[in-house]
């Protein structure tokens, strides 16, 4: 089976933000970035995939040079070459624009699977993989937990909201947005890491001529709505405090 | 006109669809509704009671079970046919699974998850960025219609204005061709052991726990509040605590007296099935964590440092 996965890589998680002096992005010129951790268990899973099945797994990635380095990590992991839609426009572009450059290059490979992670940790649109089948002629699933091939097809379990699921069958080829816990992640041993420096990382053209079709206004630090008590002094002392508070004005126990 | 897609399952309306159609309202905009699917006529009959001028309900071969296929090209057709100016959807599971399918397919433009909109023209909409940590106002540009889905819980069902008379409602058979999920019926897992939706006081952990060694830190917290241990959804994929002490949009949705929330960042996932908690207590080493925006009482420091001292003076 050749699959494809898309990997988006994001500003990390635990990162203190500031707001450019645009007010329209963050300032991410000394960011530390890493992998998409939805996008990491779909990586896990086509890896999986392939070591039941056989086959090609193909890291795909749309963004300026830097996202060469969660390609690169995907390679360690296992994953057999790269592609690279490199553009600096992308990094922070709407998910059509990157759901775009992410079919020119999947869509010449003729792969029997797509997967991508359910959102992104930046932006978090949830679109990217649902758009990108739509545009590549395929059938999809979302917010997958659990993937089996049967006879030249998928049966997947999509999680439904409230501890309901659901078993969905759909012909290949297909796209899966993968749920996080799907499966537990591998991280790249060493010889990984020594075999991915030879593994390919082939740049595909950014398709031209693709208008933003979503402009960021202003971006900013939100309102508080509640009135927050912030509790300070010393570890004993607050929490003396934050007892005191909840006995005698939460009334909570 | 505002195009309002609402979700129905055996014919009752999902909760977030009213609060869709309040986000409609309140625009001003005159408001069509479309529900799709089979018990989407007991739906619509229950949707115009709102005011709005019609609702539409559609259905046909290929429409009895959701899925993706059937229901784009269902609403494909009635958004061709009516050519609003914006289309609003709640942002639901099922939601995602279609929507951005519907507008690439008409090649329009889509914002999802918003949780509000600003008067002007154009509209801009609100939306969490980088795990809710900021909100940006966004501009929707290129032409109509224009599809905004958004966050459950973001408008309020009893500002729903009704109509004096029920709305016309028209039904309408859909031409679905070809439908390549084959979806079986919903199912939930083996019943939960653990019902958090009943417990008084929860003690919940997040990331910030670090590591599975540190569980046992907030099962003692716990256990000195007479509190169950709950968990953010990471906790529980790494199988830190099992999958039935998640609380969260895929877990349980839960309302006690206190939640104490450890090392928890306030993603939007873990919020929505906590925010209904009366007494919400934070405590997180970032300052800048989500989770203090909705807290009524917050510790900024470290909770390795912070929770034995709640032990102790709740023992003292």
């Amino acid at each position: 089976m050749k699959i494809a996965v898309c990997l988006k890589q994001v500003i990390k998680r635990d990162s203190t933000l500031r707001v450019d002096d645009a007010r329209t992005w963050v300032r991410d010129a000394d960011a530390e970035f890493e992998m998409n951790e939805p996008d990491a268990y779909a990586l896990e899973e086509a890896l999986r995939l392939k070591e039941q099945h056989g086959g090609e797994v193909i890291v795909v990635s749309a963004g300026p040079a830097r996202v060469q380095t969660v390609l690169r990590e995907g390679l360690a992991r296992g994953a057999d070459r790269a592609l690279h839609v490199e553009s600096d426009a992308l990094a922070q572009a709407d998910a059509f624009a990157i759901a775009g450059a992410l079919a020119a290059a999947i869509g010449p490979e003729q792969v029997d699977l797509v997967l991508t992670g359910l959102q992104s940790d930046d932006q978090g649109f949830a679109q990217v993989g649902v758009v990108l089948a739509e545009k590549l002629g395929i059938a999809h699933a979302t917010i997958i937990m659990e993937v089996k091939v049967e006879g030249g097809a998928l049966r997947v379990k999509r999680e439904l909201e409230g501890g309901w699921f659901q078993w969905v069958g759909l012909p290949l080829p297909a796209l899966l947005t993968i749920q996080s816990g799907i499966n537990t992640l591998r991280y790249a041993t060493l010889k990984g890491i020594m075999a991915a420096k030879k593994k390919e990382i082939r740049r595909v053209d950014a398709p031209a001529g693709v208008a933003p079709r979503q402009k960021i206004v202003s971006l900013y630090f939100p309102e508080k709505t509640k009135q927050t008590r912030m509790i300070t002094g010393s570890p004993a002392d607050a929490a003396r405090e934050l007892v005191r508070v909840l006995r005698e004005d939460a009334r909570v126990f | 006109m505002i195009l309002v897609i609402a979700e129905q399952k055996d014919g009752q309306v999902n909760r977030a669809s009213w609060e869709a159609i309040v986000a409609a309202q309140q625009t001003a905009e005159p408001v069509v509704v479309v529900v799709a699917g089979q018990g989407s006529a007991a739906a619509a009959a229950d949707l115009a009671a709102a005011q709005v001028t019609e609702v539409v309900a559609i259905d046909g071969p290929g429409l009895a079970q959701y899925t993706a296929d059937g229901f784009t090209a269902a609403y494909a057709q009635v958004v061709a046919e009516r050519q609003p100016a914006h289309v609003f959807i709640a942002h639901t599971y099922q939601t995602r699974d279609f929507a951005p399918k519907l507008a690439a397919r008409l090649d329009r433009s889509i914002l999802t998850d918003c949780t509000a909109v600003k008067a002007g023209t154009p509209l801009t909409f609100v939306r969490p960025m980088f795990q809710a940590k900021l909100a940006a106002d966004v501009a929707i540009e290129g032409p109509a219609p224009h599809f905004v889905t958004f966050q459950i819980g973001s408008f309020k069902v009893d500002e729903l204005a009704k109509g004096s008379a029920p709305a016309p409602v028209v039904a309408v058979s859909a031409a679905v061709d070809i439908v390549r999920q084959q979806p079986d019926a919903p199912f939930r897992e083996a019943r939960q052991a653990v019902d958090l939706t009943q417990a008084e006081r929860i003690v919940s952990v997040g990331r910030g726990i670090k590591a599975p060694e540190n569980i046992p830190l907030a099962k003692e917290l716990a256990d000195a509040l007479q509190a169950e241990l709950a968990a953010s959804r990471p906790i529980c994929d790494a199988g830190w605590l099992p999958m039935e002490r998640q609380v969260g949009s895929s877990g349980q949705t839960v309302a006690p007296k206190l939640y104490l929330a450890l090392g928890i960042s306030g993603a939007i996932q873990h919020v929505v099935g906590m925010k209904g908690a009366r007494t919400i207590v934070a405590i997180n080493k970032d300052a800048e964590a989500p989770i203090f925006e909705l807290a009524d009482y917050g510790i900024a420091g470290d909770i390795f440092e912070v929770v034995p001292q709640v032990i102790a003076a709740l023992k003292a």
